[in-house]
């Protein structure tokens, strides 16, 4: 089965049985492995990544039903010269990821959640990221980054 | 150079934002699961859906045939070829006599001893073809009862013949007759009965091994999430596979979270290897997380008795402490040392308490193997010392900070009875600071607040001790670790001046790649970027026994620092020839070389261009390059120590149950890096927080079949179940390490459960509720409000 996706701006073409994953032609098609798997049960949020604007959970999902979307992975993130986004600075400059494996996810989810709720209070923000597990941070830095990559795209 | 020197140099104390951030922010971290071999094939395992049967036989023909498989290996094909998985630590029994050791097979042998036992290894072309083979391995069990609870594996269905009555040993530390003879002269003893639930780690990468042969070098190449790359290669040539040692390369690249889990030699890592070299391919595995929760070592699973004498004041006289602890199916690589080493040696805590005896049974039961899990034994100490004092201080009408401000020690260095002598510390002096920064006088007014909500409010304190730095080799070997305990810098000057530290520590997350070059920089006088860090990989660092017990900076920043000074001694040396001076009257500073009295120098760049160049150079008295190794093997312990305060509101109708202020300070000695310090903090603090109120490991109790196999029933902790943390710290630094430092990664899990338990009994205690066991999920909260009514 093929599937037509337009990944980080690029259009691509994959050869996939019908029930691949999104996560897995990312990973495995594409060798795009910024996008991770912490789970098999669609809770820990490792694995988010921007479908047509939108967040969603990429191991949740056949890539069949995703067919003719523009997908965007933490890979398509920064600038094509490798100027951080305004949330990965952020995410730097409050330490919000230790580890790093959740942090793909946490940076997408944290984006949607800027774009959609740009006003979201920090009860707000802790309620959004119900989706996105991190065991290493204690999710107080991570709160911090969002607020503020919120604020600097907001003036961008 | 002591501590104090060293805390004043740049760059210490400062919060440098971590050099390894951009590549895990966009998606370029490389982790095991990300890297693909050439051709590689993959590896699925058949596990046990039982908990506790006879293996009858396996049937793997129709299996071998199916599309994609490669090969299929069962326990009986690695009989006589290897040996078991070893424990690393022996603990013996009060008569003199060993642990019991029963054999751990890589691949079950006879018999499964927990839901997930590895039966069947199925290696394919593709993860689905190795799947759905191994779904068409049939294997024929008989069923026996199961044993899961620690209190019923005396009597329950033995596992091991080698453990009758699923006992693997009885440990004691201390006195009993002098412990007892101090108890009959008390004015009051408390008691206390509790549990120490058990946990999964749940790194958030779960683990994946990719094993390696070439049949033309003869040497394996093992890519692992793991924590302590060159303990997992030692173990594994030398106690299993009887491999040698230098044809092995075991490589730990990225690794997404360890917390103790990813310390262990586990079977996979094993099986992989030697069948790489069977089948000559790659062969990868990656754990799913439902196989993570059955097979990564747990942590916890403690049931005490504990009992406190006091005199008439509330000064403590004597405790006693029984403990049956859980080792699960079979003996992990550390586990032993958990409950006993780890364990009763804190249970002085910051407290001069003269007498304390303490007893340990240990069980297998069917149920996965535990091991060291963030605090490893420490907050099994905190968690029953911290919950027993608060209860003391309710018994004799005493607040749960004036009985502590009565027994805290207050004279350094201290000689606990129960074998470790604390250095240096100041007790007091975090608790007043916590409850300044806490603000607890204004604790009623906030209860009161509460109350017209309808909530109920309650206060839990936790003054902490940990024993981490880990350890000083001799003390480790003479109470029965297999291993030594050292760390191991190689400090590479490059000759146009920047530097490659090679380090045995590995990080996980906890930013070696930014603290230590913060260090070497501070030293050199060179900038942090010129400074670059290399861990993990044992085909380029020395040795290293890894990260785990807050070992790191105390440890292995030791050994930068000795390595430092050999740097810094032979450069000197060479700026004197420069300089022509003698030796010893060249000083260093700030990045430069300077001559006492006069105004001569040479900068570092100019002495290690030179060590490279060495045509103005003594060679007759010194070899060319700077290059220096050393091995550090720490003198004692050190004892990070604090206080937590923490306030929830408890809503009587629901049992919910918030955390709404937490107040930690904690006594770390010198921070490097203030803000990975309290990035650490803040982590520790979630897991502890986190088992107290909802995480929670369960078997059933009947059939063994594990209940909370993935995170849709295993509570994990999530952003919006923490109000912001208020974190302070005293400094006294450990006197013993050239940094002044004692390590902070599991103070925050180990402090942080008995503060939210206490403030939980506190808050319904008006209730009649005496009682509980964590984890205070709303339907235990409210079940313990309905019991006391009753």
């Amino acid at each position: 089965m093929q599937v037509h996706l337009k990944v980080n701006g690029k259009d691509t073409t994959v050869d996939a049985a019908p029930h691949t994953l999104l996560v897995q032609v990312l990973r495995e098609h594409l060798k795009l492995t910024g996008t991770h798997v912490g789970c098999d049960t669609a809770q820990c949020g490792a694995c988010t990544v921007m479908k047509d604007g939108r967040a969603i959970k990429s191991c949740n999902v056949l890539a069949a039903q995703v067919d003719g979307s523009a997908i965007t992975t933490i890979e398509g993130i920064a600038a094509p010269d490798g100027t951080m986004h305004p949330m990965q600075a952020a995410f730097k400059d409050c330490h919000g990821l230790q580890c790093g494996f959740c942090t793909p996810g946490m940076v997408i989810s944290a984006i949607d959640l800027c774009t959609h709720y740009p006003k979201a209070s920090e009860s707000e923000v802790r309620a959004q990221l119900e989706g996105n597990l991190c065991r290493c941070t204690g999710y107080q830095n991570i709160v911090k980054a969002l607020q503020q990559g919120a604020a600097a795209m907001a003036s961008a | 150079m002591g501590a104090s020197d060293f805390s004043k140099l740049p760059h210490i104390g400062e919060s440098l934002r971590r050099k390894e951030d951009y590549r895990f922010l966009t998606g370029a971290g490389n982790y095991t699961d990300d890297i693909t071999m050439e051709a590689q094939s993959y590896a699925v395992f058949v596990r046990s859906p039982h908990a506790h049967a006879i293996i009858k036989s396996i049937d793997i023909s129709a299996a071998e045939k199916m599309p994609g498989v490669v090969k299929i290996f069962i326990g009986k094909d690695l009989e006589g070829k290897m040996g078991g998985l070893p424990c690393g630590w022996l603990i013996n029994n009060p008569d003199g006599s060993p642990m019991k050791e029963p054999p751990h097979p890589v691949l079950a042998l006879g018999k499964a001893r927990h839901v997930g036992d590895q039966v069947a290894m199925v290696i394919a072309d593709s993860v689905e073809q190795a799947k759905n083979a191994a779904e068409a391995v049939e294997v024929d069990y008989e069923v026996l009862p199961a044993v899961v609870d620690v209190r019923d594996a005396a009597t329950g269905a033995q596992l091991h013949d080698a453990a009758p009555n699923n006992h693997c040993f009885k440990w004691i530390l201390g006195d009993k007759s002098q412990v007892d003879a101090a108890f009959a002269t008390a004015a009051h003893v408390t008691k206390l009965d509790l549990i120490n639930n058990r946990l999964v780690p749940n790194a958030m990468e779960p683990r994946v091994a990719i094993g390696n042969y070439s049949r033309a070098t003869e040497e394996y190449v093992l890519y692992v999430s793991n924590q302590n790359p060159h303990v997992e290669r030692l173990l594994m040539t030398a106690f299993v596979l009887g491999l040698p040692e230098h044809k092995v390369r075991v490589i730990a690249p990225d690794v997404g979270g360890g917390f103790g889990s990813k310390i262990y030699l586990y079977a996979e890592d094993v099986a992989l290897t030697w069948a790489a070299k069977q089948v000559n391919r790659s062969i990868k595995w990656t754990c799913e997380r439902s196989e993570s929760f059955l097979t990564d070592a747990h942590g916890r699973d403690h049931v005490s008795h504990a009992e406190m004498a006091m005199d008439k004041d509330g000064k403590f006289l004597a405790m006693r402490v029984h403990t049956d602890a859980n080792l699960g199916a079979y003996l992990s690589t550390f586990s032993t040392a958990v409950p006993t080493i780890l364990y009763a040696t804190l249970l002085a805590g910051q407290y001069t308490c003269p007498q304390i005896y303490v007893e340990v049974d240990s069980w297998f039961t069917n149920t996965a193997p535990v091991d060291a899990y963030r605090g490893a034994g420490r907050p099994e100490a905190a968690y029953l010392l911290e919950r027993l004092v608060s209860r003391c201080g309710w018994e004799m009408g005493l607040g749960q900070d004036e009985i502590r401000k009565r027994n805290f020690i207050n004279s350094w260095p201290y000689q606990t009875p129960v074998a470790l002598q604390y250095d240096i510390g100041d007790y007091r002096a975090c608790l007043d600071k916590a409850e300044v920064l806490g603000d607890a006088a204004g604790y009623a007014a906030r209860k009161a607040a509460s109350a017209s909500k309808g909530l109920l409010r309650g206060i839990g304190y936790s003054s902490y001790i940990e024993a981490c730095g880990i350890a000083p080799s001799n003390i480790a070997g003479a109470l029965g670790a297999r291993a030594g305990l050292f760390e191991c810098g190689e400090i590479r000057v490059h000759p146009t001046g920047s530097v490659t530290v090679f380090t045995g520590s590995h990080s996980h997350g906890q930013g070696h790649e930014t603290t230590f070059a913060q260090v070497v920089a501070a030293r050199l006088g060179v900038a942090v970027e010129a400074v670059d860090v290399v861990h993990g990989d044992t085909g380029r660092v020395p040795f290293g026994m890894g990260t785990y017990g807050s070992r790191s900076i105390s440890v292995g920043g030791a050994a930068i620092m000795k390595a430092l000074d050999k740097i810094e001694t032979k450069a000197k040396k060479i700026a004197a020839h420069l300089m022509e001076s003698s030796d010893a009257d060249v000083e260093f500073a700030n990045g430069e070389f300077t001559v006492k009295g006069t105004d001569k120098k040479v900068t570092f760049g100019q002495v290690a261009l030179t060590a490279y160049v060495p045509h103005n150079y003594p060679l007759d008295k010194l070899e060319p390059g700077l290059n220096e190794t050393a091995f550090y093997d720490p003198t004692n312990f050190t004892f990070p120590a604090g206080t937590y305060i923490c306030e929830v509101e408890v809503d009587p109708a629901t049992g919910v149950t918030r955390v709404d202020k937490f107040t930690a300070v904690d006594d770390f000695g010198t921070i490097i890096n203030p803000m990975i310090v309290e990035g650490q903090v803040h982590g520790g603090l979630v897991q502890g927080i986190g088992q107290a109120l909802m995480e929670n490991c369960v078997y059933d109790r009947e059939t063994g079949q594990l209940l909370t196999g993935s995170f849709m029933d295993y509570t994990m902790p999530r952003a919006d179940d923490f109000p912001e943390f208020k974190i302070g710290n005293v400094c006294t630094p450990c006197t013993h390490n050239p940094l002044g430092t004692k390590g902070c990664g599991e103070a925050g899990a180990i402090g942080s459960p008995p503060a939210v338990i206490n403030a939980l009994l506190d808050a319904l205690h008006g209730l009649g509720v005496k009682e509980f066991d964590m984890p205070a999920t709303p339907h235990r909260v409210w079940e313990a409000i309905q019991a006391a009514k009753a």
